[in-house]
């Protein structure tokens, strides 16, 4: 095997029209989308403590 | 020695001293208490919310290790393991950096963050990720191997094109290890203070649907 067929053949690519991406770099996108929801779904530890807390300090 | 008063010219509150001046613009850059605050509002107990100050603490691990880069050269960590330790620190952290702050750019996109007299904090936020682009890319000409050889010639078609290849030339690796160390690192460093600045001056963006008391504390600026 070539150089050239080494570089060819390095990654894998998923193609749909003009949009050409490495399976890695989707992998990472994915991710980070998959991150952005979890961020807006997850509750946040101590909310709700503060939350109390601020009622308490309210006269 | 006596010791004298100094006479304050009437309707001068800095009495014509430039030191004087400074400290009450310093001061003033932020409302009392919101330069390093303990409370937040309760909107702001939200992950989302965090994604601003990873930014941050990334930015930071990608200045330290670029700092410790600059000591043992652009070409260390092809001949230390330690220096390829701190190069992989480098990038890993650069990578962590695109990652979070492009999620708290996601955030703030779908909060519509520039409400609120926030549009200069929008602005210098999307400079600062133009810079870090920039940052980032000629840091892809500094790795001093054959794949920025590789990328530099790539490079230099498209930067002919827009002719400004004369003055911004990607195959030359000096030129663009000065601009990767020390003028694009200022440049994100300068506006992201500028930013921190501004997110404090301003509060943080409350929801959309947040239900705010009707006489809600002014901040600076509103």
């Amino acid at each position: 095997m070539s150089i050239h067929d080494t570089a060819l053949t390095a990654g894998h690519y998923i193609d749909w029209g003009v949009i050409s991406v490495s399976v890695t770099n989707l992998s990472i996108i994915i991710a980070m989308i998959v991150v952005f929801v979890l961020a807006i779904l997850l509750p946040f530890p101590h909310a709700r403590q503060d939350d109390d807390l601020e009622r308490q300090d309210r006269p | 020695m006596s010791t004298q008063q100094r006479v304050v010219p009437a309707g001068s509150a800095t009495g014509g001293s430039w030191t004087a001046w400074l400290r009450t613009r310093i001061v003033g850059l932020v409302p009392e208490g919101q330069a390093l605050p303990d409370r937040q509002p309760a909107y702001v107990a939200s992950w989302i919310y965090v994604f601003g100050v990873l930014t941050l603490a990334a930015l930071v691990v990608v200045v330290g290790s670029g700092l410790a880069l600059a000591v043992g050269g652009s070409a260390w960590w092809h001949t230390s393991s330690f220096g390829h330790f701190i190069n992989s620190m480098h990038l890993w952290s650069v990578e962590l950096f695109f990652a979070v702050m492009v999620i708290h750019h996601w955030g703030k996109f779908w909060m519509a963050a520039w409400r609120g007299k926030r549009a200069l904090t929008w602005m210098t936020g999307v400079v600062a990720f133009v810079a870090s682009i920039g940052t980032a890319f000629t840091g892809y000409l500094s790795q001093s191997n054959f794949d920025s050889q590789w990328i530099s010639g790539e490079a230099k078609d498209g930067i002919n094109s827009i002719g400004a290849g004369a003055y911004f030339n990607v195959l030359n690796p000096g030129q663009m290890l000065m601009w990767h160390v020390v003028l694009l690192p200022l440049a994100v460093g300068v506006i992201a203070i500028l930013h921190v600045i501004l997110v404090r001056r301003h509060g943080v963006v409350p929801p959309l649907d947040a239900d705010l008391p009707e006489h809600a504390p002014e901040r600076a600026g509103d």
